[in-house]
């Protein structure tokens, strides 16, 4: 059964339509109030667009459009929500947690129990099952929080951050639970990781503003990224223009010379983007001898370390755009960078991508 | 027991102030203490009308507690969770008794359910007579009592904030489910606490006993009502029957401060 959802809700400047088949998991990535937690709320029935309709299968979940003013609350969606903060009842156990979504949807309290050791187990947890949510650590409450969600059997599983409150530690063992358990199920994801996007999902959808910027299979987003929240997360300088026979040209005429990415066949005339790594640009002082190509001239803004180099961030002017460069801080301190100095950032024509948008 | 060992923030001449304050509570408490006739106390307080008195006012003050539960469990909710044209109207004349004289509440109520009141005409033709009753007295002091429970739980509702209803509901529970399960286990200190508090304004109940139930031994006349009419003949069971009532209402208060620390203590731990 697949999901299929298209809402608008003004007063959150939302408008997003997106469709999920069978078994897929879906990362939202976005910057903080695109609209991520808005879409999993619109989707859970917490939260009441202006128009458009959602279903899984053949069940309407609402339907706003024209007269129809179809609403199911959210205890008759099937779309449980893992939040950030795992929320486990604190005057329940940890079993009783788990146990009540099978209650609720009528099991008598053996039997929900037994589905609640069942999902328990699943999650690693089984020994934790007599606790109260005071005796559990943030790591153990959100793996508790995952088999209560599950135990519920939703048809739609909507996950958001789930890893974002948890420390370093805690984090890789609940990432490798839900590997496991959204194997084969179908799942919205909200994160800002890009390791849980690899790692869980099947498919990317970015998102800025309320509406989606770009989608598509994970490691085509992550790797050959169209958006600027995309190209940020995978570490990339991103530059979008028209397609020439040797690069692209930007609107203000700026050309970049790169290579074609074959896999994408980009056409000359078409709009397309070119992609490279801050590990490919050079940043060089006055003129720059022999004159090659992709050399313009910027302002750096910000200096920070990067692992054992200095990244260089720095506005180039009218293509309005910030680029970042990785230098050694040798180069850097030789070069006498602080931020407000105008320099040339040069870029290996070798290294940068040119593909459609 | 804590040790003053951060900086207060507090000037010396405040704890004077303060002293004073407390003073004003307590003096009077131990010149009525002082004034209690020792020897006599125990028959003072075991004659029949105090026997009378104390039942009744137990008896009527446990039956408005859960009339208070029964029916301001529901505003509170309606009032924390709820969305509604006029609801800032409905909380300030819920908690119009708190700021009202009790005679004044009297005065309403008997031209509710009096003989001659608004719903009493017809209750009358029913067969149903509620002024000067033992009923009378409950309404009474429902009616005093029930902002306690109200401002009590509804503050324990906000606090509480919706999040767990919220995921509850998305498991697959019902309203009624998530209210039952969920939000009233929640706010129980919050419950409880107001409750005691209601028990406690009910015992005290005053004046719109006597003016909407008047003062009928065993049937209206509660334990208030027995002192101050004990006041003008006899002032040695008046003293000994008010060191009852403040004997019960510390035994309360002391009750509603365990309940809200151990929800204090509960709700610190990680």
């Amino acid at each position: 059964m697949s999901f299929e959802l298209q809402a608008s809700l003004r007063a959150r400047n939302f408008d997003m339509s997106l469709s999920l088949s069978d078994g897929e998991t879906v990362a939202i990535l976005g910057p903080n109030g695109a609209g991520k937690s808005t879409l999993l709320g619109v989707i859970a029935g917490l939260l009441r667009p202006d128009s458009g309709a959602a279903r899984i299968g053949h069940k309407e979940l609402f339907n706003l459009d024209g007269d129809s003013r179809l609403w199911s609350p959210p205890h008759q969606r099937g779309t449980a929500l893992l939040a950030q903060e795992a929320l486990l009842f604190p005057h329940l156990t940890a079993l009783d947690n788990v146990a009540f979504g099978p209650r609720s949807s009528g099991a008598s309290t053996a039997a929900a129990r037994e589905a609640a050791r069942h999902w328990l187990t699943e999650v690693d947890a089984l020994p934790l099952a007599h606790r109260k949510p005071a005796q559990l650590s943030g790591g153990q409450a959100q793996r508790i929080a995952v088999a209560r969600a599950l135990a519920a059997e939703p048809e739609l599983l909507l996950l958001d951050e789930p890893m974002a409150a948890l420390d370093i530690h805690a984090a890789p063992l609940l990432r490798r639970v839900l590997k496991r358990v959204l194997k084969d199920r179908k799942a919205i994801i909200v994160t800002h990781d890009v390791l849980d996007a690899y790692m869980l999902a099947d498919r990317v959808i970015v998102v800025e503003q309320g509406c989606i910027a770009e989608e598509g299979p994970t490691r085509q987003v992550l790797e050959r990224p169209r958006s600027q929240f995309a190209a940020g997360l995978a570490g990339l300088n991103l530059v979008s223009g028209i397609i020439t026979r040797d690069g692209i040209t930007t609107p203000d005429g700026r050309v970049f010379a790169g290579q074609h990415d074959p896999d994408w066949s980009p056409v000359p005339g078409q709009a397309g983007v070119a992609a490279f790594p801050p590990s490919s640009v050079s940043v060089f002082l006055g003129d720059v001898h022999g004159s090659p190509r992709n050399a313009f001239p910027v302002t750096v803004t910000d200096l920070e370390p990067h692992g054992d180099q200095i990244r260089v961030r720095a506005s180039a002017g009218a293509l309005a755009q910030a680029l970042s460069a990785d230098i050694t801080p040798a180069a850097s301190a030789d070069l006498g960078l602080v931020p407000g100095m105008d320099v040339r950032f040069v870029v290996k024509s070798a290294l940068v991508s040119v593909y459609p948008a | 027991m804590k040790t003053a060992t951060g900086y207060q923030g507090i000037p010396r001449w405040i704890y004077a102030v303060a002293a004073l304050g407390g003073l004003l509570v307590v003096l009077p408490l131990l010149a009525m203490v002082a004034r209690v006739n020792w020897p006599q106390f125990i028959p003072l307080i075991t004659s029949d009308s105090s026997l009378a008195a104390l039942g009744l006012s137990l008896r009527t003050s446990a039956a408005s507690t859960v009339l208070c539960v029964v029916l301001g469990v529901p505003l509170a909710l309606v009032l924390a969770r709820g969305e509604f044209p006029g609801q800032r109207l409905l909380r300030s004349f819920v908690l119009l008794p708190l700021v009202l004289p009790p005679v004044v509440g009297g005065i309403a109520l008997l031209y509710t359910f009096g003989r001659q009141g608004l719903l009493g005409k017809s209750l009358e033709v029913a067969g149903i007579q509620i002024a000067f009753s033992t009923t009378a007295v409950v309404l009474a002091q429902t009616f005093v009592a029930l902002p306690f429970l109200v401002v009590s739980l509804e503050g324990a509702l906000r606090s509480a904030g919706n999040k767990y209803e919220a995921v509850a509901a998305t498991l697959g529970a019902r309203p009624t489910t998530v209210l039952r399960r969920v939000t009233l286990p929640l706010v129980l200190p919050g419950l409880a606490s107001g409750a005691v508090l209601s028990f406690a304004r009910s015992l005290g109940e005053f004046g719109a006993t006597l003016t909407f139930a008047g003062s009928l031994e065993g049937v209206t006349r509660t334990l208030p009502l027995e002192i101050y009419l004990q006041r003008e003949t006899d002032a040695d069971a008046a003293v000994a029957l008010s060191l009852v009532l403040v004997a019960v209402a510390v035994a309360v208060v002391g009750l509603s401060y365990g309940v809200r620390r151990s929800s204090a203590v509960a709700a610190v731990r990680p």
